[in-house]
């Protein structure tokens, strides 16, 4: 063994050239091992969008429907319970839906929908993922003497108006996510996407 | 020879290969050419099997949007020609019928086909399909050449026709002076009694068409297995230059 | 920077002794310089190894363990999750080439009397963790729970019961009357959790036991006899970085082969995937033909060459026992067959390419002609260590050269 007359420059550069192309061989192979674990078909379609018929929803009432496993609410809204929202703004956080990534463009209005009178939520609770209970209902509550109606986190007590926003004092810091919806037809909406697909 | 018996003849020379028995009472198989690149072949499969075998046979495992992706089918023609009614499209290509229903009335729950093409190999599902025929004791009136006493209605038969087996005369090879078929009678061979809603080669079109989608079916990402092969060997390929060389270099330190 | 690196490896080395360990495995072992195509299949065991652990673990997070949902959440794998397809081709590919690696590797060690003295305990360290692979292997087979799975359980489980109180052992190890979801289940945990540890701890001792006595080559030459002014021996080359380059080599071909199963042939042409497991297990109905994956063929074979159910298993079970008193059975004066007479060297070829016909008659259907050909092929597999005890009475070894020959 001797290392007389090795060409030194030779040696580090297939050293170099066999690691490059090694790494370049591993981060491929790690490819199939991150994407596995991204949601499978499975997943998808039990993900996939949700129809939901709202003809049976009456003025003041709400129903509950389920995507991605979450509950969405459905609930209409009373002209009455419309006016009110308008004059809520300074007992709310955020009153003008300032954070953009709670509501989609079309439901970034005063009443956080795309019609005035049906307002869709994801029942999910932005302090900590309780499903807040619906008290629609104007009369005093035990947690709150001047309720409005809305909703309520019985989990940590946190206070949302009709549009879900947040009510200041409550411990959640954003408004109730609106998730992307569309009205295929009049009484049908479709959870999951914010317009038919092309 | 009358007329009708001359077509029979004719009928006969088209078809009895595929189904003739072998000496030792093995069958021969017919050999399916799959062609997984047909994406028309493998469409007019999947809607074969929807019409036909979807009935009593689920394909549990498939999902009904990756067969519209693999098969270039827009989603609004899949759900409306070949999704069932109450289905979504991401969902499981299951069936209403239940087992123990489907076990009464056929002796066997119908298998589920999802992986049939890896059980039985495309070349058997081809013949199969191909090879009913008329059998009187029979609860169907029907019995198969390759799966003797099989528990499933020929379910083709309108369109193949009456497949009876039977002493027949066989193709069993040119004339070389004239270019004729020689003709041979063989005892239990299959030949069409009468013609179906389709002629010969419409049918055997169908059925290749059916066994290709089910070929697919049996193990979708077959393209897409071959065509990462390739790549990686092409890597692998450039790798070995390197380490060759890499190798050579260090080992010429050693007398 | 490099005074950076130094320092911290010497605050290390003064905790745990890393570099110490390093050259003593890597960069100061000396590996005799003229290891030759039999010597890749060591790193190609372990590269499979890992192979196995990786993917293993990640078929893990999809797989379902219960009778009722094992099947589906195999092809639910294969179609739903993404690439699952790619990781469980590579584990069930990875098991077939992880055979073919360790079954050469024996063969080398055969070849060239690597199992003699000094290195009993390193063949008998190999054998155990090839006892335990074919535990892991079996096992794993029976969690895809096809027709196959359950049928070959069924079998392999039913050899325990010519043992005595056989019934109620083998109601013990399957924990039902029957093959069912509670022998998947405990057969799942073996496989992901147990066995693997046992292998790893396995190939630890094996090799350390290999860097205490140092390796073996093709002439069977102790290289640590002739050694230079530095105590190097003459024959040596470091192990990093001449071999680590060398089996990289090895490594990319062993790759490419295994790719091009993997890519192509991923059913082995039913030796591998067999077409029958793709049916779900159905207790009721037994497939016409029950074959055992390949790499079990040779054993399978001599079980069945018996036409007696205990003499068969005691047969089956010497066929494998037999290897491990390997090291005592050669009282050849010589390691390698460079230097055995000429009767050694026909009869270790001939056992090579009789213990691949076995292996091709155990996945074959047994019939009258080829179990005639199981049972001379049988004779010929144990002959074969009947002939290393008697082989130096009747056969003149070559001296044996100082140095190794060829290589570079």
């Amino acid at each position: 063994m001797s290392q007389d007359g090795v060409n030194k420059g030779r040696r580090t550069l297939l050293i170099g050239a066999t690691a490059g192309v090694g790494a370049v061989g591993a981060v491929s192979l790690a490819v199939p091992f991150v994407g596995s674990w991204m949601p499978s078909e499975k997943a998808k379609a039990a993900g996939a969008p949700a129809k939901v018929d709202v003809s049976k929803v009456e003025a003041g009432a709400m129903l509950t429907a389920e995507w991605r496993g979450k509950p969405v609410y459905v609930a209409r809204r009373t002209e009455e319970s419309l006016a009110t929202l308008s004059t809520l703004a300074g007992r709310l956080k955020d009153p003008e839906n300032t954070k953009k990534e709670q509501q989609p463009e079309y439901a970034d209005n005063e009443y956080r929908s795309r019609k005035p009178e049906l307002i869709v939520l994801l029942g999910v609770c932005t302090h900590l993922g309780c499903a807040p209970k619906y008290f629609p209902e104007v009369q005093p509550e035990q947690f709150d003497a001047n309720w409005q109606g809305g909703w309520f986190c019985p989990c940590h007590g946190s206070r949302f108006d009709l549009a879900g926003r947040v009510y200041t004092g409550s411990p959640a810091s954003d408004n109730l996510v609106v998730p992307p919806y569309y009205f295929e037809s009049d009484n049908v909406i479709v959870i999951g996407e914010d317009e038919v697909k092309a | 020879m009358t007329l009708g018996m001359k077509k029979i003849f004719a009928l006969i020379a088209a078809c009895v290969p595929a189904v003739a028995l072998a000496a030792g009472g093995n069958v021969h198989l017919e050999e399916h050419r799959t062609d997984l690149h047909d994406t028309a072949s493998l469409q007019r499969g999947a809607q074969a099997f929807v019409n036909y075998c979807m009935g009593c046979h689920s394909l549990e495992h498939a999902r009904y949007n990756r067969v519209a992706k693999d098969l270039d089918i827009p989603e609004e023609l899949m759900m409306d020609n070949l999704v069932f009614a109450d289905k979504k499209f991401g969902e499981l290509m299951t069936i209403g019928m239940d087992k123990a229903d489907s076990k009464r009335w056929f002796g066997a729950a119908p298998p589920d086909l999802t992986l049939v093409a890896r059980v039985r190999r495309p070349d058997w599902v081809y013949t199969y399909l191909l090879s009913f025929y008329e059998d009187s004791t029979r609860p169907w009136g029907v019995n198969n050449v390759v799966f003797k006493d099989v528990g499933m209605p020929n379910v083709l038969g309108h369109l193949q026709g009456r497949q009876v087996k039977g002493t027949a005369p066989v193709a069993v090879g040119f004339d070389t002076l004239t270019g004729q078929e020689i003709l041979e009678e063989h005892d239990d061979v299959l030949y069409l009694a009468e013609e179906g809603t389709l002629n010969e080669e419409e049918f055997e079109k169908l059925v290749f068409d059916l066994v290709n989608f089910l070929t697919y079916m049996a193990e979708p990402m077959a393209l897409e297995r071959q065509s990462l092969g390739w790549k990686v060997l092409l890597y692998l390929t450039i790798l070995l230059v390197l380490v060759y060389l890499l190798n050579k270099e260090f080992w010429r330190d050693i007398k | 920077m490099n005074n950076l690196f130094a320092s911290i490896m010497g605050w290390v080395d003064s905790r745990l002794p890393v570099t110490e360990a390093y050259e003593k495995h890597m960069s100061k072992y000396y590996a005799p310089k003229n290891f030759n195509f039999w010597y890749f299949f060591g790193v190609l065991s372990m590269v499979m190894l890992v192979n196995q652990i990786l993917t293993g673990v990640w078929l893990t997070m999809q797989f379902t363990p219960s009778a009722e949902a094992a099947f589906a959440s195999v092809e639910y794998i294969m179609r739903d999750v993404e690439w699952g397809w790619l990781i469980r081709y590579m584990h069930s590919t990875g098991a077939t080439f992880f055979f073919i690696a360790v079954y050469l590797h024996m063969m080398r060690a055969i070849l060239y009397g690597s199992y003699q003295k000094p290195r009993e305990l390193i063949w008998i360290f190999g054998m155990l963790i090839y006892l335990a692979l074919m535990a892991e292997a079996f096992m794993g087979y029976v969690l895809p729970w096809g027709q196959m799975s359950y049928w070959g359980a069924q079998v392999i489980i039913s050899l325990f019961s010519v043992m005595p109180y056989g019934d109620v052992l083998t109601e013990w190890i399957r924990g039902d009357f029957l093959i069912s979801g509670a022998t998947l289940n405990r057969f799942f945990a073996l496989h992901v959790v147990a066995v693997p540890l046992v292998i790893l701890g396995l190939v630890v001792v094996h090799l350390l036991a290999l860097h205490e006595v140092g390796s073996n080559n093709p002439d069977g030459v102790d290289i640590k006899k002739l050694k230079d002014e530095n105590g190097k021996p003459l024959d040596g080359v470091p192990f990093h970085p001449y071999y680590t380059v060398h089996d990289l080599v090895g490594i990319v071909v062993f790759l490419m082969v295994f790719c091009t199963v993997l890519f192509f042939f991923p059913e082995g042409n039913g030796f591998m995937l067999e077409y029958a497991n793709f049916e779900p297990a159905n207790g009721l109905k037994t497939p016409a033909h029950i074959a055992p994956v390949w790499y079990f063929g040779a054993f399978y074979a001599i079980l069945r060459a018996v036409p007696d159910k205990l003499f068969g298993v005691i047969a089956m079970g010497a066929a494998i026992a037999v290897l491990f008193v390997l090291p005592w059975l050669d009282r050849s004066p010589v390691r390698s067959w460079r230097y055995k007479g000429w009767a050694s060297k026909l009869y270790i070829v001939i056992f090579g390419f009789n213990f691949v016909l076995l292996t091709w008659l155990g996945t074959q259907p047994a019939t009258v002609t080829l179990t005639k050909v199981a049972q001379v092929a049988s004779v010929i597999y144990f002959g074969f260590f009947a002939f290393l005890l008697i082989a130096p009475k009747i056969e003149k070894t070559k001296p044996v050269p100082e140095r190794v020959t060829g290589g570079h």
